[in-house]
């Protein structure tokens, strides 16, 4: 069952630096919500600390409340937080030693699953999940992850991490680095995903957020500025600052 | 597409092992690391404590007594072995420094590939091989060891070593800077010697005592070359005495002081390097730039 | 100003080569770079002259014996018998007995410190390694034979003779000498370079695949070898080749450890002999050409060994570090 993600006066450091001021914000379950806002705003940061990744950087510190379907994320070990938070990165980054089949079951593989039947059955669905498998049915341990284009690559990287059956998906401003095409794929994808998962999508495209994202969170300067239906943000913001970022204005 | 949940296997004993590897691959990577440090501490105990009471002033300027007899020093294998590294430096350092300049300057072309191949795979020769190459180049032809033919030898090894780290220092210098030069009409061969050279200068200096550290230290190539000398000598054209060679003679000999002078010249040999490396290390250290 | 016929000499140039004028005029500029041209080639000329060397001295044993000097197992030279087997078998048993002891150690460092240890710790354990890799084969040799050889004979070498005698591979008598002393020896000495090596090769690794990993939920164990080790496989390979070439090449340290008896045992605690072991305890006292023809073949014999294991490392360490990852070529 997906479930939501409630974030309680987040507050996250580089060293001595402050990089998240306190936010607070409660992301619906089933539903796809969008954080935008200029270069250095946190956006990045913030969802890296909803699956704890932020942490991994030397120096780095997070604290705040966080929880996740109920479970606290700061009292459980990261390896059974991101299990159930998946994430996706803005560069592809599917292994390349590894091929397709075993890029989409190394999570699998990571928690026990052993059974071949299993694991076949787990990557042809996180193949057609990823809307990769069609593409990739007939080379599925010939090709090593890393020889697909851009735009697979990703879907790759997408189905990996739905292997494991997370109930939030991260993405990490997921199309910025892939064509128009592959980037329409992606959208479509959020679609489809966002019936059964919650999805978190960092992006610096507002069209892009305004197409796949129900609800929308603002960020500036590591403050979260205003959180709303995306339709609200992007009509008729409340805050100045928004309305100054959607329009152009800056950013 | 439906979305089953609950195929991933959680069961706990396999969250356990997970954790339990985890931790004990940091134990096993910590102790085994643990391990290497200390051998390195061993070495050194070893040598200072065997060591440090023979090293005095008697042993680093007398000349070994006869065969037998107790005390006596290796003033002639120091000598020596600066001897034979200043014919080798006479040798090695031009045309070393010389390789370098041209895979720096010019050698990004085939010919500069094929070079900087060798030298690389040079580096790799055993220092006994060197010695064997020495000895028919000199020795044989001469009629008779010298510390010439050591010289060369060790030459032959500097000269790989000197080759890639001038490069390497060379390359560090900004293009803009050969540029800039040739903006105000320095010809090309000034400007590689005064204004490049002297940019790259602590890192190639650097380099070259490295290469002195590195081949201070060797026996091999010596065995047969400069093959040693239990006397006083300074003619570089008869056999030489060198500290590693001495070293070599007195631990393989069966007299007690003989061992015990060994061990003087062992630490008195790595305090040199050691030495060497830190302190022109820490001399140059903030002119190295991206240098290790 | 009005029809003054000053030379126009651009005094600001993008190229850098050197300005034209000063390319004809002065043929320093050529000289210059004959003069390190000649340099450059002198050292393709060195590795031919070895070469040459090597192939012209050893031409007499190779006319005598031919191909069975490499199948002979009898080294008696003051019968004329050069059989040199024993020395490749015991080249070959230490470096392999040297890498298995010091590829687990190496590696370890490599990955601790790249991987594991707290910042601090990192300089501390590198300069070690660093101070390993300067200590000269001599000064090895002498410590070896005064204190591990002890050591070995006196703790160690009758634990293994006890325990696993079963293998066959450790057998009394025991005096200490012997062809493990010198895997011993060998391998702290080639366990700088493999660690050094594998470390530049470990960190070339992208933090995005260790990102990868992670976000997957595995424990930094995990996240090492399936984004990282598994990664860098490559030039890990060559690292340890790498060492392997250095162990092929030892000569003082195992000449003073090694026994020095030119035998094919099967006991690792039997004393033995090396390629390189042998010309350095016998080249001098060799009485006549033959015996140092012999010698020089099998100085020839080792440095194309080395030459050719050393080629293959560098090409594997330089695909990982300096080309495209080998696995992102989309084999």
């Amino acid at each position: 069952m997906a479930t939501a993600v409630e974030v309680r006066d987040l507050k996250a450091w580089f060293g001595k630096t402050e990089a998240l001021h306190g936010i607070s914000m409660s992301v619906e379950a089933n539903h796809a919500t969008a954080v935008i806002g200029p270069s250095g705003c946190g956006k990045s940061t913030f969802v890296r600390c909803l699956n704890r990744m932020h942490e991994t950087i030397p120096e780095a510190k997070a604290e705040g409340e966080v929880k996740i379907g109920g479970m606290d994320i700061y009292s459980t070990p990261p390896v059974d937080v991101r299990r159930k938070v998946g994430m996706v990165f803005q560069k592809p980054n599917p292994f390349p030693s590894m091929s397709i089949y075993d890029n989409v079951a190394a999570g699998l593989k990571l928690n026990g699953t052993r059974s071949r039947k299993t694991l076949d059955e787990v990557v042809e669905r996180s193949l057609h999940q990823a809307a990769l498998w069609d593409e990739v049915k007939d080379v599925l341990k010939k090709k090593s992850g890393a020889s697909l284009s851009g735009g697979q690559q990703q879907r790759l990287c997408i189905a990996r991490a739905l292997a494991v059956d997370p109930e939030v998906l991260l993405m990490d401003e997921p199309a910025s680095a892939l064509d128009p095409i592959s980037t329409a794929k992606i959208e479509d994808l959020i679609f489809e995903l966002k019936q059964k998962l919650t999805i978190v999508i960092v992006t610096h495209n507002m069209q892009q957020a305004s197409r796949v994202a129900e609800f929308t969170g603002f960020f500036l300067m590591g403050h979260l500025v205003e959180f709303d239906k995306t339709e609200k943000i992007f009509t008729n913001p409340t805050d100045k600052r928004t309305e100054d970022y959607i329009t152009g204005r800056f950013g | 597409m439906e979305f089953p949940r609950g195929h991933v296997a959680n069961n706990r004993f396999t969250q356990l092992r997970r954790t339990v590897t985890n931790h004990a691959a940091t134990a096993v990577a910590a102790t085994l690391s643990a391990l290497v440090v200390s051998t390195l501490v061993a070495i050194f105990a070893y040598l200072a404590i065997k060591g440090a009471t023979s090293l005095n002033w008697s042993f680093l300027t007398q000349t070994p007594k006869p065969v037998g007899e107790v005390g006596g020093g290796m003033a002639n294998a120091l000598i020596g072995s600066v001897i034979i590294l200043l014919i080798a430096s006479v040798l090695g350092l031009p045309v070393g420094i010389g390789a370098g300049i041209y895979l720096a300057e010019y050698g990004q072309n085939p010919l500069g590939q094929a070079i900087r191949f060798t030298a690389d795979v040079l580096n790799g020769v055993p220092s006994i091989v060197i010695g064997l190459v020495a000895y028919g180049l000199v020795v044989y032809e001469q009629g008779h060891f010298s510390a010439l033919a050591g010289g060369v030898a060790l030459a032959i090894m500097m000269i790989p070593i000197l080759a890639r780290t001038t490069e390497e220092m060379l390359r560090l210098v900004p293009t803009a800077v050969r540029e800039a030069a040739f903006g105000l009409g320095i010809p090309q061969w000034r400007t590689t010697v005064s204004i490049t050279l002297a940019s790259a200068r602590a890192g190639i200096i650097t380099g070259i005592m490295l290469a002195f550290a590195r081949v201070a230290g060797e026996t091999a190539p010596l065995l047969f070359t400069a093959l040693g000398n239990q006397f006083w000598n300074l003619s570089p054209n008869q056999p030489m005495a060198a500290l590693p060679l001495q070293i070599y003679v007195y631990a393989n000999s069966p007299y007690e002081d003989w061992h015990r002078q060994a061990w003087a010249g062992a630490l008195l040999l790595i305090i040199m390097i050691v030495g060497t490396t830190s302190i022109v290390r820490f001399v140059f250290r903030q002119r190295l730039g991206g240098a290790r | 100003m009005g029809s003054s016929e000053a030379p126009k000499i651009s005094l600001v140039t993008t190229s850098p080569k050197a300005p034209a004028w000063s390319r004809s005029i002065f043929n320093l500029d050529s000289g210059f770079k004959g003069l390190m041209l000649v340099a450059g080639i002198t050292v393709l000329g060195i590795v031919g002259l070895i070469i040459a060397e090597l192939l012209q001295r050893s031409a007499l044993a190779w006319q005598k014996f031919g191909f069975h000097f490499f199948t002979g197992s009898a080294w008696d030279p003051v019968s004329g018998e050069f059989g040199a087997l024993p020395f490749l078998f015991g080249t070959i048993v230490s470096s392999i007995l040297a890498l298995i002891i010091a590829v687990p150690l190496a590696l370890a460092v490599a990955v601790f410190v790249t991987e594991m240890c707290p910042p601090l710790l990192r300089k501390p354990i590198s300069f070690a390694t660093e101070l390993l890799a300067a200590i000269p084969s001599i000064i090895y040799g002498i410590w070896a034979m005064f204190i591990l050889v002890p050591l070995l004979r006196g703790h160690i070498n009758p634990l293994l003779v006890k325990y696993l005698g079963w293998t066959h591979l450790f057998k009394a008598p025991d005096y200490g000498y012997s062809m493990f002393a010198a895997g011993v020896v060998v391998a702290i000495m080639i366990i700088p370079i493999i660690s050094s090596i594998s470390r530049e090769v470990l960190a070339v690794v992208p933090q995005h695949q260790r990102e990868a990993a992670l976000a997957l939920g595995a424990t930094r164990w995990e996240m090492i070898r399936m984004g990282v080790l598994r990664n860098a496989r490559a030039g890990i390979v060559g690292a340890i080749i790498l060492g392997l070439g250095r162990a092929l090449g030892e000569t003082m340290a195992v000449t003073l450890v090694i026994g020095n008896s030119p035998q094919i045992a099967k006991s690792l605690l039997a004393p033995g002999y090396t390629m390189a072991a042998v010309i350095a305890n016998e080249f001098n006292e060799a009485t006549d050409d033959l015996y140092r023809s012999a010698l020089i073949e099998i100085g020839l014999a080792l440095f194309m060994v080395t030459i050719v294991v050393n080629i293959l490392a560098r090409f594997m360490v330089w695909s990982v570090t300096r080309g495209v990852p080998a696995g992102a070529r989309g084999q």
